[in-house]
């Protein structure tokens, strides 16, 4: 197991590694930079610049320094846009709120998802069946940024009961709208996989096996067709707690949470490079031990699988 | 004491297609300490009948008639009353061992489950019975076995299991829904003494459901013969066999191969066209060690060397796992071989080139198991007929090529009208003719049948076993013949050859090799094979070698019939073939007697 | 002089010789079981409706999607509600605009993101999946790492990224929705031919001397159609969902054109104001439009997954 780990973490840095330089190229060759502005700047305070940020020495040694300076002194250098502000403490500052939000949409859509799939599937062809059904696929059609304007247009405009944006610390007035903005398409696709999922299971040899043996309904759902069931949702379940951080880049502009989904737009359109790079190589790094850590989970619900 | 009676029961099935009566009103009695068995090909509502009775149908499904357990109603009881009977009054058995059993609990969880519902006990308690019928069940190290996934058990063991843990609250009554059919033949021995033994002591009823009338002759006090979801014949299992009035009884009867009789097959003297030396095909497969785990070389084959004469047909049998399917492919170098040579006319197959390869593969062809995987769904049944023509004779015109697939059509028992059918249109039978005339179309001078038969119901099987014996005698082809299935091998073949891990054990005329088998593996082997005659089986005697099949990554395992030199330490030593008759090779072992003397003293 | 051609032989052989069953494909079987699917049918024929109004709306439209009501664009608000009366029949847009007319070419252009984005996973994916799955060993282990490393990125991060580094115009969105959908594509077109070439059938064509080349083209491709199929059928709505997600953060296509994500970007953005229709039928169209891919997707596993067989 250990040592299974340790094999992923080093298939994990040749990835991380590369992801830095592809993003690292690519930025560079874009045409345009932070300092080409409508107003040009005179050359040799352009020249000026650069020099500050070392944008006047060779790709390479750019791409040097940078790596050099990541993996000694785990430090992404400077913001090009914001003065005096370095990426490392933009990063401190939004990452903790879209986490914070983002993990607990992610445990919404999860629960709830799982919730209603296995219901809909316990009563298969019911009419319980059917709203969990129409439920999901309504939800499912809900992305972040439709249910946004939706929620505030019903609950801050209409019926004045949350605020309409802002974080204040996390307070949860302020984090339902967020969490449920986030969570709604996810929670959706999650019931429809778990339903399908439990249906198959539920048909399968070792179920009729369990209800041969004289076992009530309720250990056959618990015991002998949970864990199987939720195998397919576990590998959803990765990449969906990715999408769910990277949700934030819509959550953090409409309901003004100030999470990192901000900077991450607010660079990209005023090409600070150095903050897009540092957020694109965060986001990337923790895709790499989500889906570790998503491997692992299977293999503990599936006793087949052993590294 | 009647334990099970059911009256007229009917299965209905709804479908998209309308109702489907898959049993249209079958009765029957079961008693205390007797084994009743329903024999029947697939589809005719065996399981079906059993399956409702228990309250184990599909959603789709309807039950209408009566079944009584010990005289109390229970067709169609709510589940929560059923659940008090099902476990406690009535253990099952099912078909796949591996599926069957929950894949994330462990054999010990599963099985304390049912005295926890059934008899409220728990902890050591339920620990101890459960290892109690473990012991009894005969499986080895079966404390260990607790712990264990059913992953990693190996077939029979899991089976076992099933047993052990259907008969865990001593039920009146264990349905057994082909309970040997996944097992390999030797296995198959073992389960269904099991059965016998634990029938004669507790006085379990057992119903015995299969295809089988091999395992019938062995088990059964009683038959009923199933259907079309009627019964056509029922009696006491001594008089069927000896006296089928029913057609059907007759035709099924006849269908079923005999190794204990066979007609005497005759010695091919043509030219030997395949020569194989010393082929190997090792396989890497990944275990676990090391940073990025490391790979051993599974020998799937290990050193066979046969020929083959023009005309004749070489039987290979073996268990699972034993190589012989894997040799076939290598021989056609659908797998490329690790080492040895196959000489085809003469010519090196193993080194020809692709181009000199392609033609060569006119005349090899190789007929599959299942006869729907190897047909392309999407193709319709004349165009997967016509590929092999496409390919080796570009020069016929649409017309032409056409003329030939029919008229193979017709040589295998197709009807022309079938030309634009797709695969899964038609039966398996149908599917396999069609896999027959795709591999013949050619005309080729070699055919390799891959278990070619053993997906087939009985009656189907023989009419296949036919139909390539007419081939082989119109067209003169060479056959060599896969089957785990000894009985068919020995109806088909001229001569036989015993794989075990990889490596040929022993090599002689079919006749030889089943009436007089020389290794220890072989008689063992024979002897498994059960007879659809139940005066005859039940007076043969059986070898039976302690232990299951090993590994074939296991080292050790390839000297299991040299333990001497396993105890001497050469685990390297090749056992060597020697003639013991003229044609007839035997690998070197020891005496059996000294080979059981041994495990018996390891296991002790 | 009459030339017989081997053609109208064959063609004469043909029509004259016996006649056998038509026998009836896999995928006719599918299509009876799609269209006994009730939801999925009728999501067939709302979705029709959709590219019937796309098709035939601007006939009846009265105002251009450029035009601006100069009249009426002094008080959206209580003048730019919508009416038949005055032509604009889903209201104006904050600029003025007639919202019909925009609803429309939002549409369309929402429709063909849609269906370009998939065709391009499609074919990228495909080619990538089969090229991998068939010929494995160290070519796969290459290529499947490339796929790994890729999906191991944040695709909306990518996606932004390309926009910002190439510049906004048609092109480079559908390069941009292209690459970052061809990777799970790829995945799962690579696991069903590694499946298919164990198939016996593979097999047999190659006993049969049939080249590699020809196996892939005569034996896996037909046989993959049903997954891909499914696959980029599903794939649409999540094309659409991602360019509605580029072009609400102003990075997708640029005015005059417009595309749903757009309009209901910009319908949110004033919404505060009462002018609700200007978020209402933008939203309205594209629920519609992924719902109903959705349940059509759906159908067509239901038709085509094999395990139904």
């Amino acid at each position: 197991m250990a040592l299974y780990v340790l094999r992923r973490l080093l298939v994990a840095i040749p990835t991380i590694m590369l992801l830095v330089v592809a993003s690292f190229l690519m930025m560079h060759v874009a045409p345009g930079g932070p300092f080409t502005s409508e107003r040009p700047l005179p050359p040799e305070v352009l020249a000026n610049i650069e020099a500050q940020y070392g944008l006047d020495q060779p790709l390479w040694k750019q791409l040097w320094d940078y790596f050099y300076n990541i993996v000694v002194h785990f430090d992404f250098g400077p913001s090009f846009v914001q003065k005096d502000r370095s990426v490392n403490e933009i990063i401190a500052n939004g990452f903790p709120i879209s986490l914070t939000y983002g993990a607990l949409s992610f445990l919404a859509a999860t629960l709830v998802g799982v919730s209603l799939g296995i219901t809909a599937a316990i009563r298969h062809n019911t009419w319980i069946d059917y709203v969990a059904v129409s439920l999901g696929i309504a939800a499912q059609a809900l992305p972040n940024f439709i249910m946004g304007p939706i929620l505030i247009l019903t609950f801050t405009l209409w019926l004045g009961l949350l605020p309409g944006g802002g974080w204040n610390g996390g307070q949860w007035e302020y984090l339902i709208m967020p969490v449920i903005a986030l969570s709604t398409s996810y929670m959706g696709s999650i019931a429809r996989i778990t339903r399908s999922s439990m249906l198959e299971v539920m048909n399968s040899n070792f179920i009729r096996t369990a209800r041969a043996k004289g076992l009530p309904d309720r250990a056959i759902i618990w015991r002998h067709a949970m864990k199987p069931t939720l195998l397919p949702v576990i590998s959803y379940l990765g990449p969906v707690f990715v999408y769910v951080l990277t949700g934030s880049v819509f959550v953090d502009l409409y309901f003004s949470t100030g999470g990192l989904g901000q900077s991450y737009v607010s660079s990209a359109l005023t090409r600070d490079y150095a903050v897009l790079l540092g957020i694109t190589i965060l986001y990337g790094a923790l895709t790499v031990i989500v889906n570790l850590l998503t491997d692992l989970a299977y293999a503990w619900f599936d006793p087949k699988i052993r590294y | 004491m009647t334990i099970l009676s059911v009256n007229d029961l009917k299965v209905d099935f709804d479908t998209p297609d309308g109702t489907v009566n898959a049993v249209k009103g079958v009765s029957f009695d079961i008693r205390a300490g007797e084994c009743l068995g329903i024999v029947g090909e697939s589809g005719s509502g065996k399981s079906q009948s059993f399956m409702a009775a228990m309250g184990l149908m599909p959603p789709n499904g309807r039950a209408t008639g009566g079944v009584e357990l010990q005289g109390e109603q229970i067709l169609n009881l709510p589940v929560s009353k059923l659940n008090r009977i099902r476990g406690a009054d009535v253990g099952m058995i099912f078909q796949d061992p591996l599926t069957a059993l929950t894949p994330h609990l462990k054999i010990g969880e599963q099985m304390a489950e049912v005295l926890k519902v059934h008899k409220g006990l728990s902890g050591r308690e339920a620990r101890a019975q459960c290892l109690d019928w473990l012991d009894r069940v005969r499986i080895p190290e079966a404390r260990r076995r607790l712990k264990q996934y059913p992953h990693e058990l190996s077939g029979g063991m899991r089976q076992r299991v099933m047993i052990a843990q259907a008969m865990l609250c001593e039920p009146k009554l264990l349905i057994a829904d082909e309970p040997t059919t996944a097992l390999d033949v030797t296995v198959q021995a073992e389960v269904l003494d099991l059965m016998d033994r634990l029938k004669d002591e507790l006085g379990t009823a057992i119903a015995l459901i299969t295809h089988d009338m091999g395992v019938v002759a062995r088990m059964c006090d009683r038959i009923k013969v199933m259907r079309l979801g009627e019964f056509v014949e029922e009696g006491e299992a001594k008089a069927i066999f000896d006296a089928p009035s029913h057609a059907y009884t007759q035709r099924l009867l006849e269908a079923m191969p005999r190794i204990d009789k066979g007609e005497a097959n005759r010695t091919e003297t043509g030219e030997e066209i395949l020569t194989v030396d010393d082929m190997k095909v090792h396989f890497p497969i990944r275990v676990e060690g090391g940073l990025f785990g490391r790979t051993v070389p599974l020998k799937a084959v290990n050193g066979v060397s046969f020929g083959l004469r023009a005309g004749e047909t070489l039987g290979i049998v073996g268990e699972s796992g034993c190589g012989k399917s894997t040799l076939a492919r290598a021989v056609l170098r659908l797998v490329e071989p690790t080492d040895g040579t196959v000489s085809w006319f003469g010519k090196p197959l193993n080194q020809l080139d692709k181009k000199a390869l392609k033609n060569e593969r006119k005349d090899l062809q190789i007929v599959f198991q299942d006869p729907l995987a190897s047909l392309d769904p999407r193709m319709t049944i004349a165009d997967s007929i016509a590929e092999p023509l496409k390919t080796f004779r570009p020069e016929l015109s649409k017309s032409e090529r056409q003329a030939e697939v029919v008229a193979m059509m017709e040589r295998v028992g197709l009807e022309r009208e079938k030309y634009n059918r797709y695969p899964h249109e038609l039966s398996g039978g149908q599917n396999q003719r069609v896999g027959i005339a795709r591999a013949m179309i050619n005309r080729p001078k070699l055919i390799i049948c891959d278990e070619a038969v053993s997906a087939l119901d009985v009656s189907i099987q023989a009419q296949i076993v036919t139909l390539l014996k007419e081939l082989q005698a119109e067209f003169g082809m060479s056959m060599l013949f896969i089957s785990h299935d000894l009985s068919v091998v020995r109806e088909i073949s001229n001569r036989i050859m015993v794989l075990y891990l990889g490596r040929v054990v022993e090599m002689g005329d079919a006749d030889t090799i089943c009436t007089a088998p020389v290794h220890p593996y072989t008689r063992s082997l024979i002897s498994a094979v059960p007879i659809p005659d139940p005066v005859a089986e039940r007076e043969r005697a059986r070898i039976r070698l302690p232990g299951e099949l090993p590994s074939p990554l296991d080292p050790r395992a390839a000297l299991r019939f040299l333990p001497s030199k396993l105890a001497a330490g050469e685990e390297d030593y090749v056992p060597r073939l020697t003639e013991v008759a003229p044609g007839h090779m035997v690998a070197e072992h020891d005496a059996l007697e000294d080979i059981m003397a041994r495990e018996k003293k390891a296991a002790a | 002089m009459f030339a017989r051609s081997e053609k109208t032989a064959e063609l004469a052989a043909d029509i004259t010789d016996f006649t056998a069953v038509r026998g009836r494909s896999l995928f006719r079987d599918a299509m009876g079981r799609f269209v006994r699917n009730k939801a999925a049918m009728a999501s067939v024929f709302v979705l029709g409706l959709i590219v019937l109004f796309v098709v035939f709306g601007p006939l009846i439209a009265v105002w251009d999607n450029e035009e601006i009501d100069w009249a009426n664009m002094g008080d959206i608000l209580r003048n730019g509600a919508p009416s038949i009366a005055s032509g604009h029949f889903f209201g104006l847009d904050e600029l003025g605009r007639d919202l019909y007319s925009r609803t429309i070419q939002a549409t369309r252009t929402s429709l063909l993101v849609g269906l370009i984005g998939a065709a391009m996973a499609l074919l990228v994916g495909t080619a990538w999946g089969v090229i991998a799955g068939f010929y494995g060993g160290r070519l796969d282990t290459a290529m499947m790492r490339v796929v790994d490393i890729l999906l191991a990125i944040p695709l909306t991060l990518i996606l932004i990224l390309i926009l910002v580094v190439a510049g906004r115009n048609f092109v480079t969105l559908f390069i941009a929705l292209g690459a970052v959908s061809w990777l799970t594509m790829a995945r799962i077109v690579r696991g069903q031919t590694l499946t298919l070439k164990t198939r016996e059938f593979i097999e047999a064509a190659r006993a049969g001397g049939v080249s590699e080349g020809q196996i892939i083209f005569r034996h896996i491709l037909p046989n993959l159609i049903g997954v891909v199929i499914v696959y980029a059928s599903l794939l649409v709505p999540e094309m659409i969902l991602a360019e509605s997600f580029i072009s609400f953060l102003g990075l997708g296509i640029s005015e005059p054109m417009t595309s749903l994500g757009r309009l209901i970007a910009e319908g949110a953005g004033t919404m505060a104001h009462g002018t609700i229709w200007q978020l209402a039928f933008p939203l309205f169209f594209y629920v519609t439009i992924i719902i109903t891919m959705f349940f059509i997707g759906d159908g067509l596993r239901d038709a085509l997954d094999p395990k139904d067989r």
